[in-house]
């Protein structure tokens, strides 16, 4: 019998939901044919009557953003447009499920080909509408989710989330996903807790699974001390989140009235649609992983990602992270296959191994700077001559901008801190212009540890005094040296460690934004 | 009678052409006889504007400069309301932008 396993994404939406695991991706259509062209068309017009009917009625119940989409997709089924090439093809001898099928396909193809986020989103709608019509064209019922359900799949239609009532608890859990979804949006508004790019298929869909997305994590088949130690997070999340919203808008400041810079970690660029920038000091961490999602990018798409969140950030600062593929985040056709993933060939390592992958980034970097106030940091540094190679690589490609007389700025070059070389011997890395703590790494490291296990996640607390105390002297040295020194993995949004990293002596902390709330509230209560 | 009217508009909304700004262009869109399209580029293609899966699937982006035409009863009105619509910025606020 297998133990209790853990699975980390993205949290979507803050919050924690113990349930029943629900399986989103189950078959449950079967269409019977119907013989003649004009019963099939005639079965594909009724079924998307009923499908716009229940809509109707959905919308009569709906307010604001869920009304609104609603709308978008009634008035999609009323279209025409969308309907007469699966006529056509019924018309050519194709029954109306698979034609149907098939020209919603080739809708959604279009939309998931958009090099723009909020389009790229909308393919969820169009599916849920393909869903819609589908399920009302084939006989048999839905299979009905328990109350306070835990949805589990690849992704999760919009009327799969009206139609839920989500007053008896429960969450969402997605495989993919995408925090910029209308379900993502929401979520969020409900208070429905979520989480995106979980990434593993699960083979035993079953029993009761607890999501924390206040962490964007799920454990399933938990043990007991697992399921008490949540119940206590989750409680102590609902009183802190009552009293955190007041804090949101003011700037952090402890209770003996030090300030504190708090940022946000972001991982896509529409991740920005939903934040107030006046309610953090800019980007700690944009991570760029995610555009090295399915495909390498082209220096044009990361150049755009860049350049859209510089642009919302104004004249605060955007720290944006050189791509950390590998270990636990393998990207196809540029990572490679290894033993040891999290001791092996990612971050720093792998750009430079693969420079010409590396150099696209760079030089997208460097055109994006002029668009704001930019930094950029290096992933898993261990030794100096790492961050020169990459330093020099950013002068080559800056001469290269130069000459061809393309606009550019050479941004601040900082590393992040979470090889333990360096967190032990910052010395050597005192000429990086800045210093990023990456908890998360730094403690697995240091704890040994790895972070996606849950049979050792007791082990890897950042608030071990081993890690703080590196911490501590990484926060010392970059004081003494004058080099800003600040902190972006998931403790600095942890209201349980933000008292100890300020005792340690940050004051630059980037948190998850759903967060910043919650962090803001934890600081106030610190009295350093 | 018959008449044709053309004009051209600059989408100021932050995410372009998307959902609900597209709900609202072909409502309004329908509400003329005259037959109505829009462009990316002057040359084409064009589409028509009372079909919001047409309207959507120019996933014109901000920025973008909107053709729009319009031939038959009331052309030029129906032009008229469009690029209004579109410069008032689908009578969406600010504040609503990033839920859309």
């Amino acid at each position: 019998m297998s133990g209790p396993l853990r699975l980390q994404g993205i949290s979507a939406s803050a919050g924690y939901a113990e349930g029943p695991l629900f399986d989103l991706d189950q078959t449950v259509l079967s269409y019977v044919g119907k013989g003649t062209a004009d019963e099939e068309k005639a079965a594909l017009e009724t079924a998307i009557a009923i499908a716009a009917g229940r809509l109707t009625v959905l919308i009569e119940m709906a307010v604001g953003d869920a009304a609104d989409i609603l709308e978008f997709q009634i008035a999609m089924l009323g279209d025409d447009a969308l309907s007469s090439p699966a006529f056509t093809a019924i018309y050519a001898g194709q029954p109306a499920d698979q034609a149907w099928r098939q020209a919603l396909d080739a809708e959604i193809a279009g939309y998931d080909a958009s090099d723009q986020d909020y389009f790229r989103a909308r393919a969820a709608d169009i599916r849920d509408i393909r869903d819609q019509v589908l399920r009302a064209l084939s006989e048999d019922g839905d299979v009905q989710a328990p109350a306070g359900a835990i949805f589990y799949g690849e992704d999760i239609a919009p009327t799969r989330f009206f139609e839920t009532d989500w007053s008896c608890g429960g969450g969402i859990a997605l495989k993919a996903g995408s925090t910029a979804s209308h379900v993502a949006m929401l979520a969020r508004s409900r208070g429905v807790p979520m989480v995106v790019g979980l990434g593993a298929s699960l083979a035993h869909l079953a029993g009761t699974a607890l999501l924390d997305a206040e962490h964007g994590g799920i454990v399933l088949s938990p043990s007991k001390a697992e399921i008490d130690a949540f119940r206590h997070s989750s409680s102590s999340f609902s009183a802190r989140r009552d009293r955190a919203g007041t804090f949101l808008a003011r700037p952090a400041v402890t209770k003996a009235g030090t300030a504190v810079r708090v940022q946000v970690n972001i991982a896509d660029p529409s991740d920005v649609d939903g934040i107030d920038i006046a309610t953090c000091d800019g980007v700690g961490l944009m991570r760029t992983e995610f555009l090295f999602g399915k495909t390498l990018p082209d220096e044009e798409t990361q150049y755009r990602a860049y350049r859209k969140v510089l642009e919302w950030a104004g004249d605060k600062p955007v720290t944006i992270r050189t791509v950390d593929a590998g270990g636990d985040k393998p990207v196809p056709g540029f990572t490679v296959a290894e033993g040891n993933p999290f001791l092996g060939l990612r971050g720093i390592r792998l750009s430079l191994a693969r420079p010409e992958v590396f150099r696209v980034q760079i030089r997208a970097l460097l055109r994006a700077a002029v668009h704001g106030s930019l930094k950029v940091m290096f992933p898993m540094i261990a030794i100096v001559e790492e961050y020169r190679q990459a330093a020099g690589m950013f002068a080559e490609e800056q001469a290269v901008l130069a000459t061809r007389g393309i606009v550019h700025k050479m941004p601040p070059l900082g590393i992040m801190v979470e090889v333990p070389s360096v967190a032990i011997a910052p010395e050597a890395l005192a000429e990086a212009a800045f210093f990023s703590i990456g908890s998360n790494d730094l403690t697995q490291y240091v704890m040994a540890a790895a972070r996606d296990n849950a049979a050792v996640a007791h082990l890897n607390s950042v608030r071990h005094p081993a890690v703080l105390r590196l911490i501590a002297a990484v926060t010392a040295f970059g004081q003494r040296e004058n080099i800003p020194v600040s902190l972006c993995g998931d403790a600095g949004g942890d209201p349980a460690s933000i008292p100890s990293l300020l005792e340690a002596g940050l004051r630059d902390l980037s948190v998850a934004p759903a967060q910043l709330a919650m962090a803001k509230a934890a600081i106030a209560d610190v009295s350093v | 009678m018959s008449a044709s009217a053309e004009a051209t508009v600059v989408i100021t909304h932050d995410v372009g052409l998307h959902a609900r700004p597209s709900v609202k262009f072909t409502k309004l869109a329908k509400t003329f006889a005259a037959e109505v399209e829009i462009a990316l580029a002057a040359n084409g293609p064009w589409f028509d504007a009372k079909s919001i899966v047409k309207v959507m699937a120019t996933k014109a982006p901000k920025g973008t400069v909107l053709h729009i035409r319009a031939s038959g009863d009331g052309a030029d009105d129906a032009v008229d309301a469009l690029v209004e619509l579109v410069r008032r910025d689908f009578d969406e606020g600010a504040d609503h932008v990033r839920t859309a």
